[in-house]
């Protein structure tokens, strides 16, 4: 038996079964909460902090895709903590990761008024495109390292383990274990990973190659003559 | 970024999970494949051949044109040509007229039996029915058959005689509800990706205990409790030992033996003899490990087995799965949500052209062809005058090219199968072949076998028709026309509705029977009105993920799992067996035994597979080698080795890997350079007539680097 917990968030009350994120209670609520790291299909783990609230009394802001709902907690979902530490966050991804093929996150600058410029000096993220297998391309470019890909590689679905972060800090990256190309690791290809990217990070080498200009017919004809080339190796 | 100019929603047409597939495209290409999360088969999961392996679409080998030979070809020294050169373009009409003209000839000079068809569990459910229809209404032979034979024959074979089901008794998904699953015979890592994804979730997840039951250490071995590594061909003497366990110890479930079974005391009684230690003498399973099995599986709250072609591809493959339902009655865990009898079917629509009538004993829907009753059924629902469809069973997809013989049968019509890659001992089925007087190819490219025939109907592919799959928990799911065909290429039932109209007209028959189908609803619809189990079935109902058969009813939700008060039987029938070995033991001039299966990049004959990007992930066949043996035949990975039968001999790489216990080598099915085939053995199972794909006698010798097919192709692969 699941117990009934009682809260408000924005004012509004609302019932909702003890274990229940503050995301699910605010959806129950009609509030709609931003995020980049969370999906449905994998497990929360609260890295982008985008979808932070603020609960009446606590010293800090909350991530909702983990927080848990307690009774009588009063949960604000919007307001001028809550805005500016989304807008930060915002401005900061855009100043050093290649947002242009993001455009649920381009509409979260948006509703925020991020101003992508706000830190000129930083560094750009830049890592060459890894194109080691005849599947897809990875361009960590485009990486918000939201974690997905590893999740889902992992016990969120494929139970394959093939990549995971590497480095720390401003140099964290997804990668492979040791930087073997993926067809040497345990990869099976399954794709999992793409289809959680939620930026152009990790793409179908056919799409990719489509956008580079390619004919479809060039597409077919270049990966089959790839592949004899590599082959005579 | 690309915007895709539209998304089309279908169903993979790979395995028989059934995944939902939705292809984004652009100026008709296919750029990315993506899964609904929600999606009720998959969650959102797919495989990389469903997510990467449609490529073959794009293929310029694809068959856009009817070709008719140039060279005429005579029984018994017929040729292959892959060339295009040695065909001719021509038209419709000229190749549907050829091949009418030709079939009409064969039949009024050598009657019904000499006509044959090979359907396809590829192909939709619409065109299985119109082409065993074709057959049976205008040829009036039962010589319909498909790859269940060489598949699930021995698996249907045994529920028909024990239940009276012909498939998985619940749902794939179900394991997440099992406390204890047994896997056997079965590779679901690479055979059905996104099954083992959710038995890996309900072991690792929910804490669901798994016993592996395989002569290989599958990549499901890493999440299993016990691991039983039993030699090829041994499965009777260890289902009936566990048996004998639950038996002894008292494990079993009385009352609902008591209830719902009959032969308890007989079972019994043969049990006596099955013994661990004789088991453990005959497959090399340690006897503790066997009675730990069968404690775990008996004692669960919710057991359920799922099992592939190492149980059903056999001599005794029908006895193996009957080893497997004797253990389901005696526990009883058959009936309720989490448990059951689950063979995983292979083809994308392996359930569905059964199910649709393309096998020689059965009409649609599993009615007997000689049951007089069913015939006249059919009779009405043809238009066909009464006596008119033949009674007699036809012959198997085995038996029929075993009979390709003056006085059997003479022309083949073969709708995108590969017997040429997926028979037993190849170089007998290329005299049978050859012995053909008409052949017939109806496909997407110029394979293995279709290289032999006369005439060749360029076929749609699957994204490029519309009509219905089946998957392996009857899950009848739709597929939608994507892109156009390429060329003049159509899809199966145009081609089908054409000739047969012509078929019709050269024949005179007083009736007529009904061809003029707008489209493939209307051949669902014939198909439903006669089929108890799909009367429920419409396309609209089919709209949000599919209804699982049988539906009887429109009304009806469809059935997830089957069997819950009773068995189409009535009583569920245990049966006694006996051990017979396989038919080849290995022994000093074929010292090893071989095995053979898939791999997860490839399809079965390769026809598809090989004309995609897949075939780069794993361009070659390689022998899978346990390390004792790779040193007794002085052997390393990488080498060339010879690998020879007492029927043919191929050379492929060797890659050690302890996969197989010692004693046991592996190839893969796929590939026509180093074909497994060439090497396997013809003998049958004499219930199901499916051939022993999983045992013969090899011997392993060095070969020289030359002569392997392709030098350059390389394997670098790191997965398990």
């Amino acid at each position: 038996m699941s117990i009934d917990v009682h809260l408000t968030i924005d004012g509004q009350p609302v019932t909702v079964p003890a274990g229940t994120t503050l995301l699910q209670a605010a959806a129950e609520a009609g509030q709609a909460i931003p995020t980049i790291c969370y999906h449905e299909h994998c497990t929360a783990n609260a890295l982008c902090r985008l979808c932070v609230v603020e609960v009446e009394g606590a010293r800090v802001l909350a991530p909702a895709c983990v927080a848990q709902v307690s009774d009588g907690m009063q949960v604000r979902t919007r307001g001028e903590r809550v805005d500016r530490s989304r807008r930060t966050i915002l401005e900061m991804l855009a100043s050093a990761v290649d947002l242009s093929e993001a455009p649920e996150i381009q509409r979260q600058l948006e509703a925020y008024e991020a101003q992508p410029g706000r830190f000129p000096e930083a560094e750009r993220r830049e890592p060459a495109l890894i194109d080691d297998n005849p599947m897809f391309v990875r361009d960590y470019g485009q990486c918000v390292l939201c974690w997905r890909c590893v999740q889902v590689c992992a016990d969120d679905a494929q139970y394959t383990f093939a990549i995971n972060f590497e480095g720390r800090g401003y140099a964290t990256q997804i990668g492979t274990f040791f930087d073997r190309p993926l067809p040497e690791t345990t990869c099976v290809f399954c794709g999992q990973c793409v289809g959680v990217c939620p930026t152009g990070a990790l793409k179908p080498k056919r799409e990719w190659l489509l956008e580079q200009g390619q004919t479809p017919d060039e597409i077919m004809a270049l990966t089959r003559s790839e592949r004899r080339r590599k082959q005579r190796k | 970024m690309i915007q895709p100019d539209r998304i089309t929603a279908t169903t993979c047409p790979y395995c028989g999970v059934g995944c939902t597939l939705e292809l984004h495209i652009k100026d008709d290409f296919i750029y990315r494949v993506t899964s609904p999360f929600d999606s009720v088969v998959n969650h959102g999961n797919l495989c990389v051949k469903g997510r990467f392996g449609y490529d073959f679409l794009y293929s310029p080998a694809r068959v856009t044109t009817p070709l008719i030979r140039k060279t005429p070809q005579r029984p018994g020294a017929r040729t292959q040509a892959f060339d295009r050169d040695e065909w001719r373009q021509v038209s419709w009409d000229e190749a549907l007229n050829h091949v009418a003209d030709r079939l009409v000839e064969l039949y009024r000079r050598d009657g019904p039996g000499a006509l044959a068809v090979y359907a396809c569990a590829k192909a939709t459910n619409e065109e299985n029915y119109l082409l065993q229809k074709l057959f049976r209404a205008l040829f009036r032979t039962n010589n319909v058959d498909h790859c269940t034979r060489l598949c699930h024959a021995g698996s249907v074979a045994a529920l028909l005689k024990a239940l009276g089901t012909t498939a998985m008794s619940n749902t794939a998904a179900e394991v997440a509800k099992s406390d204890c699953f047994i896997v056997t015979g079965s590779n679901t890592t690479e055979n059905h990706p996104i099954i083992a994804l959710q038995m890996k979730a309900a072991v690792h997840k929910r804490g669901a205990r798994l016993i592996v039951i395989d002569p290989r250490r599958l990549e499901l071995c890493r999440s299993a409790a016990l691991w039983l590594p039993l030699k090829p061909g041994t499965n009777v003497p260890v289902f009936s030992a566990m048996a004998h366990v639950i038996v002894k110890e008292k494990l079993y479930n009385r009352a609902f033996i008591e209830a719902r079974t009959e032969g308890f005391d007989e079972l019994a009684a043969s049990l006596e003899a099955f013994t661990p230690e004789y088991a453990e003498a005959i497959s090399g399973v340690d006897r503790e490990l066997i009675a730990q099995a069968a404690r775990m599986y008996a004692q669960a709250e919710r057991g359920a087995i799922y099992w592939g072609m190492g149980i059903s591809q056999l001599a005794h493959g029908t006895a193996s799965a009957l080893g497997l339902i004797n253990l389901a009655l005696l526990t009883g865990h058959i009936g309720r949500e989490g448990t059951g009898l689950n063979p995983l079917r292979g083809q994308n629509n392996v359930q569905g052209a059964s199910d649709a009538g393309a096998m020689p004993y059965h009409y649609p829907g599993y009615m007997l062809v000689d049951d007089p009753a069913n015939a006249e059924k059919w009779e009405r629902a043809w238009n066909i005058e009464p006596g008119g469809l033949s009674r007699e069973r036809g012959l198997t997809t085995t038996e029929i090219l075993s009979h390709a013989h003056p006085g059997g049968v003479r022309a083949l019509y073969i709708m995108g199968e590969n017997p040429m890659m997926t028979e037993p001992n190849l170089n007998v089925t290329r005299e049978h072949m050859q012995a053909l007087e008409f052949l017939v190819a109806q496909d997407v490219f110029i394979n293995e076998s279709g290289a032999f025939a006369d005439v060749i109907l360029p076929a749609a592919a699957w994204a490029e028709k519309d009509g219905t799959f089946t998957n392996t928990d009857r899950r009848v799911q739709r597929v939608r026309q994507a892109l156009p065909p390429p060329g003049q290429a159509r899809p199966d039932w145009q081609i089908v509705s054409a000739l047969a109209a012509r078929i019709e007209q050269r024949l005179g028959r007083p009736n007529s029977a009904y061809w003029g189908y707008e489209g493939p609803e209307a051949i669902w619809r014939e198909m439903a009105s006669v089929t108890p189990a799909n009367h429920g079935v419409t396309y609209a109902r089919l709209e949000n993920g599919g209804l699982q058969t049988p539906v009887p009813d429109e009304s009806h939700p469809g059935t997830p799992f089957l069997f819950a008060e009773t068995f189409p039987a009535g009583r569920g029938k245990f049966f006694a067996l006996d051990y017979v070995p396989s038919v080849e033991l290995p022994d000093e001039a074929y010292p090893f035994i071989l095995t053979t299966g898939r791999l997860l990049e490839h399809w079965h004959g390769g026809t598809l597979s090989r004309h995609s990007e897949l075939d780069a992930l794993y361009p070659e066949a390689l022998l899978e080698l346990h390390e004792i043996d790779a040193e007794r035949c002085g052997l390393r990975s990488g080498d060339a080795a010879r690998v020879s039968s007492r029927r043919g001999s191929v050379v492929l790489r060797v890659n050690v890997r302890n996969m197989t216990r010692p004693g046991v080598v592996f190839i893969p099915m796929h590939f026509a350079e180093a074909a497994a085939n060439l090497l396997t053995i013809d003998a049958l199972d004499p219930t199901a007539k499916i051939p022993e794909f999983k045992a013969c006698a090899v011997s392993v010798t060095r070969a020289a680097e030359a002569e392997l097919a392709d030098p350059q192709a390389v394997t670098r692969r790191g997965r398990y």
